[in-house]
């Protein structure tokens, strides 16, 4: 699959073959300002799509992530600890937050990059 | 972007991580236009100032500035604001989401023999603070600008008022200029101080070196409903003096002792205790935070917290409501941080 797809409440993921990694979006960071800690599951824990699995927590708010598939948790992004910043200042790259073995299909209401940007053109 | 008492100013410029540590490590610029200032002249500006304000003018002189609370005659918090006695009347600087509502309270005691004019639209106003602002400021002459003094100074060859006051705990300055001409000021110190790793600082490193300090925020820290010694700004009122509104109320609470007082906490990383969290000393709720954040400074988050007199004591562990849960907290000693700003006497007091 070429390209990331992304969710409603701004998470973005890439699959290669079963894996899917998972992050928030260059959007969300820039909302949510100065990350300061995120609340992350343990590998081995089993998630429903839009399913509540952690917390981002900035200066301003902390704001609940939902996984954008269903599958069970197989690595959580270790750097993210000692520097959340990552978060914000590369959101796509070394700021990805978790990789998940999925389970069945991906969900059909994911949204394409134009997509996505158009809805936060919206909310901007 | 936010609102801010009717402004609209940046949360941050970059990073507030960024903002926050170069105010602590050289200096950072704010814009704080949206701060009211009135300026009282007259005959009986002197006087009619010390009928309404708790701390007592007649300890600064002209030249100087001095922190000051304006109550009701319960004695309860209006706002607090900074005094600044100049050559040709006093400057009163107040809180931002204050200023009509104190406007109208000083307009409406004022006597026949005192002008007010409220001055916030046409001057700016910008702090620049940190250890090396006094370093990098365009300005000459400033060295021996004493700590709350205030004088007319030349800032990038543009005519201003300078004071030696601030609200992060840092030396620094606090720039009064027109609103014409801020842009030339604000730009010379940046691009001196750039190169030096100044920085632009918003709201969020604002609040975060404001409360290191332990500097109390009106409308979070009190209000209203808190008396002066519940704050711990006792320092401020001057119950010796011959009257001021609020006085007697005031005289009663420091002869009784104030019922609750604000006392600093300090949370693991992830932690943070934020405005209206419930404060507990075991199972029992004993107040609520006032002000809390994360410190990228100090790499934790701390927070004040309005609390029963003696029911949490500094070295004693509390509990505080963090997203539902209650986690541990240190009750520490204020300031959490102590700056370059001059002088025992800061308004770090607690």
């Amino acid at each position: 699959m070429a390209g990331r797809l992304y969710t409603k409440s701004h998470e973005w993921i890439t699959v290669e073959g079963k894996t899917v990694t998972v992050g928030i979006t260059d959007f969300a960071q820039s909302q949510l300002g100065d990350v300061v800690f995120l609340e992350l599951p343990n590998p081995g824990r089993k998630l429903d799509a839009g399913e509540g699995f952690g917390v981002v927590e900035s200066i301003k708010a902390a704001s609940d992530l939902y996984s954008p598939v269903a599958g069970r948790v197989t690595t959580v992004n270790e750097q993210l600890a000692a520097k959340p910043e990552l978060i914000n200042s590369d959101p796509y790259g070394d700021g990805w937050i978790l990789k998940v073995e999925l389970t069945g299909d991906l969900p059909t209401d994911l949204m394409d990059e134009a997509a996505y940007k158009k809805s936060t053109e919206s909310q901007a | 972007m936010v609102d801010f008492g009717g402004w609209e100013l940046p949360q941050q410029y970059t990073s507030i991580r960024d903002e926050h540590i170069a105010v602590r490590k050289v200096a950072g610029l704010f814009d704080i236009s949206h701060m009211g200032r009135f300026k009282v002249t007259g005959a009986a500006a002197f006087d009619f100032l010390q009928s309404l304000l708790t701390n007592d003018l007649s300890r600064i002189a002209e030249g100087r500035a001095q922190y000051n609370l304006m109550c009701n005659e319960q004695g309860g918090i209006l706002d607090d604001l900074v005094v600044y006695w100049g050559d040709d009347g006093f400057f009163v600087v107040v809180n931002a989401a204050n200023r009509e509502r104190d406007l109208d309270w000083v307009r409406s005691h004022a006597p026949s023999a005192v002008d007010i004019e409220d001055r916030t639209f046409e001057l700016a106003l910008i702090a620049f603070q940190g250890p090396k602002a006094e370093e990098l400021m365009p300005a000459r002459g400033l060295d021996d600008l004493p700590y709350f003094g205030f004088r007319p100074a030349q800032v990038a060859g543009i005519s201003a008022l300078v004071s030696r006051t601030g609200y992060t705990g840092e030396d620094g300055f606090e720039i009064f200029v027109a609103a014409d001409r801020v842009v030339k000021v604000w730009d010379a110190i940046l691009e001196n101080g750039g190169p030096h790793g100044v920085l632009p600082a918003g709201l969020g490193a604002r609040d975060a070196t404001r409360l290191e300090a332990a500097l109390r925020l009106y409308g979070n820290d009190m209000d209203e409903s808190v008396n002066p010694y519940e704050a711990g700004l006792g320092w401020t009122v001057r119950v010796d003096k011959p009257n001021f509104i609020g006085r007697a109320a005031l005289a009663r609470v420091k002869s009784d002792g104030p019922r609750r007082t604000l006392v600093g906490l300090k949370t693991a990383p992830g932690d943070i205790a934020r405005h209206g969290a419930a404060v507990r000393n075991q199972d029992r709720q004993v107040g609520i935070v006032t002000s809390g954040t994360h410190s990228f400074f100090l790499g934790h988050p701390i927070a004040l917290a309005l609390v029963e007199v003696a029911s949490l004591r500094v070295g004693e562990t509390a509990g505080v409501d963090v997203r539902g849960r209650q986690a541990s907290a240190d009750v520490v000693q204020l300031p959490f941080y102590r700056g370059s700003a001059r002088s025992a006497a800061a308004s770090a007091k607690s």
